[in-house]
């Protein structure tokens, strides 16, 4: 079998139907091998960036590993960015490459890269295969290494000339690897933790990307654990939707723009149980002020997670569901117990915080509020099959807090890498995936321009994606700092020139509208809803809202700002280093 | 109720002072990795290293198994015990990488390098490095009339004496293979 009948028949036998991807010079045997068959869907993206990105999308949104196909040299690099967001993100990705013919590596040959040098930093692990005997085996174990223990990105590097040459197949039941994570929490361990949630009187769950990667029989386990014991549990951004979001458990988002209660319950809670969670730093604030007075306890499938950044006292190295199933046996084995007692006060406290209603914020008649928009996009669309997609900055915060999330793999955006540009081809993947749902990127205008040329892929596919874009001719986030930090100079941070997005819709085939009034927002949005293909919509907001509640850098989770008229002076000298 | 509870300016720490000088005292560990002799596996490790910022006092690499395709690298690291940690799992989690030993940690082990020196003199100089190299069992492996070259294995900290005392009498070029360690028993 020839190198490039392989490269289709492994995907086959992986369960791949859809395929993202570019062709070029050193993807040709490929592609031709696609052409002449009928079980795997291709879909031309714009840019490989996109594919990248839309397999993400993809992936999160089924669970299943994405998959791209471009070339070697500029297509291989274009993929980077997509790589990197994968890896920092953990979402399985098989990424295939072209490279030029194994005897003209090394030689500046035309359209080549060194692309597994260049992408050994930002995939889980990779592969130039030099001999078509190799491949099939090559890429079984790709797909295995991407979806085994943390996910991540891989990349396979296929020479032209081992696409040409023919060789044996062999199946995915005959790859062998020694990469076999341990799926099983140290018993030991999980009953101390057990043993430690019968008498904590602040306990927390903290839950993060890893429970919606552990699969939805994790989301099921968490739930339970929630009602059974009765504990408030908040979650990362990449978490949301593993604990649904109108639980009556539910503290909302924690971390730099969480809400109140949870950051506040995180700052005082006695026991902190993180599930697939990272203490990233936009989550943890000031390291040295982080839950001083907690006993912490960490559930990771990655051991290098394990007390980077925080030091845990209950380390469980293991996969979230398998953990989680463990907990409960456990717990029940044990009676059941909680400190109902105190768990009382403590819900108390929390709904002191509640109290605060730290999403208020002040309405207008006039102007579009863009957590205005946030909440009416929400209403109107809550009771849909939805799939909510975002690009980076102030509007991605405020989706996180104004939309709610009550199942998981329904929420993709960029959080660790916080890549611009990620929505839109997102948005295509995830529609891709599901046809048939309601699939909304909710956008800023300047991260929708850095890959709105997907909006192609989507007319050709007809794939009727909702872009929803709050438009404040800003780049939002960007300003909010230079608020804060740098004197109200707003350096480079007008979206001047921007295009006529309704005129651009059309441009495309697809449909704009534009909306800047309070009073028609409702119904703009229905008609973006009714339509039967892709919709650009223009949603013209306040040009100066700031994102809040905010913990500033190099602040606690106690130290949070609750709206404008605290930012002043609020980010001292040696916060004003950080990101 | 003071509900933003702002205290400014409390602490000069960072969120991402994570290797600031207040965390504990460096320390220097020897770790053997066992790794799948395949393309590109050194660059991985030592990608690692360099991209988050670890230590690299010495690294040796060879292939121990050729049937088994296995290398093993052995790597003199130093840092704070949570560096140290962080640096032995960033390793384990590198799919060519079989298993990571902290030789340092789990129980006594030897450690030998083999290193090469070039002593050139004349007269008295020459007579005391010869002297020298009796003492400290180096061998001679090429000699001119002005010259020596002594072979010297040992611990590093026997090279680095040895290297001290024939710097005085003519030390012109050495060359170090850094240090392969084993565990004992």
């Amino acid at each position: 079998m020839s190198g490039s009948k392989m490269v289709v028949q492994a995907l086959i036998d992986q369960g791949v139907d859809t395929v993202f991807g570019y062709p070029g010079g050193a993807v040709l045997p490929i592609y031709d091998e696609i052409f002449q068959q009928n079980s795997i869907k291709h879909f031309l993206v714009r840019h490989e960036q996109g594919a990248v990105h839309a397999a993400e999308a993809y992936a999160r949104s089924t669970g299943k590993p994405g998959v791209v196909l471009v070339t070697s040299g500029p297509g291989a690099t274009n993929a980077v960015t997509g790589l990197t967001d994968a890896l920092m993100d953990s979402i399985p990705v098989v990424v295939l490459t072209g490279q030029v013919p194994t005897f003209m590596i090394g030689s500046d040959a035309f359209q080549e890269a060194d692309t597994v040098g260049i992408t050994r930093p930002c995939t889980k692990h990779n592969w130039l295969v030099k001999d078509t005997d190799a491949l099939a085996h090559t890429l079984h174990s790709a797909f295995h290494v991407a979806s085994s223990g943390r996910p991540g990105p891989v990349l396979v590097d296929i020479p032209k000339d081992v696409q040409f040459a023919n060789g044996t197949y062999e199946g995915p039941a005959k790859m062998k690897s020694h990469y076999q994570p341990k799926l099983k929490g140290d018993l030991e361990a999980i009953t101390a933790l057990v043993a430690a949630m019968e008498v904590a009187q602040k306990p927390i769950f903290y839950t993060g990307g890893g429970v919606i990667n552990s699969g939805p029989i994790a989301s099921q386990l968490l739930r339970e654990l929630v009602a059974a014991t009765n504990f408030p549990i908040t979650s990362t951004l990449m978490g949301l939707g593993s604990y649904p979001g109108n639980g009556d458990n539910w503290l909302g988002m924690l971390g730099m723009h969480g809400l109140y209660e949870a950051n506040m319950a995180m700052h005082d809670c006695d026991l902190m149980i993180n599930i697939g969670a990272r203490f990233d730093d936009r989550i943890t604030g000031r390291l040295d002020a982080f839950s001083p007075g907690s006993t912490k306890a960490h559930i990771d499938i990655d051991a290098s997670s394990i007390n980077k950044v925080i030091h845990v006292d209950i380390p469980i190295l293991g996969d979230v569901a398998h953990v989680l199933e463990d907990i409960l046996k456990v717990w029940k084995a044990r009676g059941r117990k909680t400190n109902s007692k105190a768990l009382k006060t403590w819900w108390g406290e929390i709904d002191d915080w509640r109290k605060i209603r730290c999403l208020d914020y002040a309405t207008d008649s006039k102007v579009i509020k863009p957590q205005y928009a946030l909440e009416r996009l929400e209403a109107l669309t809550k009771d849909h099959d939805r799939y909510i997609t975002t690009e980076v900055g102030q509007h991605q915060m405020w989706a996180a807090q104004y939309m709610t999330f009550n199942d998981p793999n329904r929420w993709m955006t960029s959080g660790g890498l916080g890549t611009m540009g990620y929505g839109v081809p997102a948005s295509i993947g995830a529609q891709v995936a599901h046809p048939g749902s309601l699939v909304i990127n909710v956008a800023g205008e300047a991260s929708w321009l850095m890959n709105m040329q997907e909006m192609g892929t989507a007319m050709q596919y007809g794939l009727p994606v909702k872009q929803f874009i709050l438009n404040n001719e800003r780049l939002g986030m960007v300003r909010q700092w230079q608020e804060l930090l740098h004197g109200e100079r707003y350096s480079q941070s007008w979206s001047e020139s921007l295009p006529d997005f309704v005129k651009l819709a059309e441009a495309f085939g697809a449909k704009g509208i534009l909306c800047s009034d309070p009073a028609d927002l409702d119904e703009a949005i229905m008609e973006m809803l009714a339509y039967d293909g892709p919709v650009i919509f223009d949603c013209l907001v306040e040009k100066h809202e700031n994102c809040f509640p905010m913990i500033p850098s190099g602040k606690a989770h106690n130290e949070m700002l609750l709206g404008d008229a605290a930012i002043k002076g609020a980010i001292d000298a040696s916060g004003s280093v950080l990101v | 109720m003071n509900a933003l509870n702002i205290t400014k300016g409390t602490s000069s720490k960072s969120a991402y002072n994570l290797r600031s000088g207040h965390a504990d005292l460096n320390e220097r560990h020897t770790l053997a990795v066992l790794v799948a002799n395949e393309p590109g596996v050194l660059a991985r490790v030592i990608g690692l290293f360099s991209g988050r910022g670890y230590n690299i006092e010495s690294l040796t690499v060879a292939e121990v198994d050729h049937q088994g395709h296995t290398s093993r690298i052995t790597i003199v690291t130093s840092g704070t015990p949570q560096i140290i940690e962080q640096i032995k799992a960033q390793l384990g989690r590198i799919i060519p990488v079989y298993d990571v030993h902290d030789l340092t940690v789990e129980g006594p082990s030897v450690e030998r390098e083999l290193s090469l020196f070039k002593v050139s003199g004349k007269g008295e100089k020459r007579v005391e490095a010869l002297r020298l190299a009796d003492v400290f069992r180096a061998n001679v492996v090429d000699s001119t009339l002005d010259s020596f070259t002594f072979e010297v294995v040992g611990s590093p900290e026997k090279i680095d004496a040895f290297a001290e005392l024939v710097r005085p009498l003519g030390l012109s070029e050495m060359a170090r293979t850094g240090v392969a360690a084993l565990s004992r028993g």
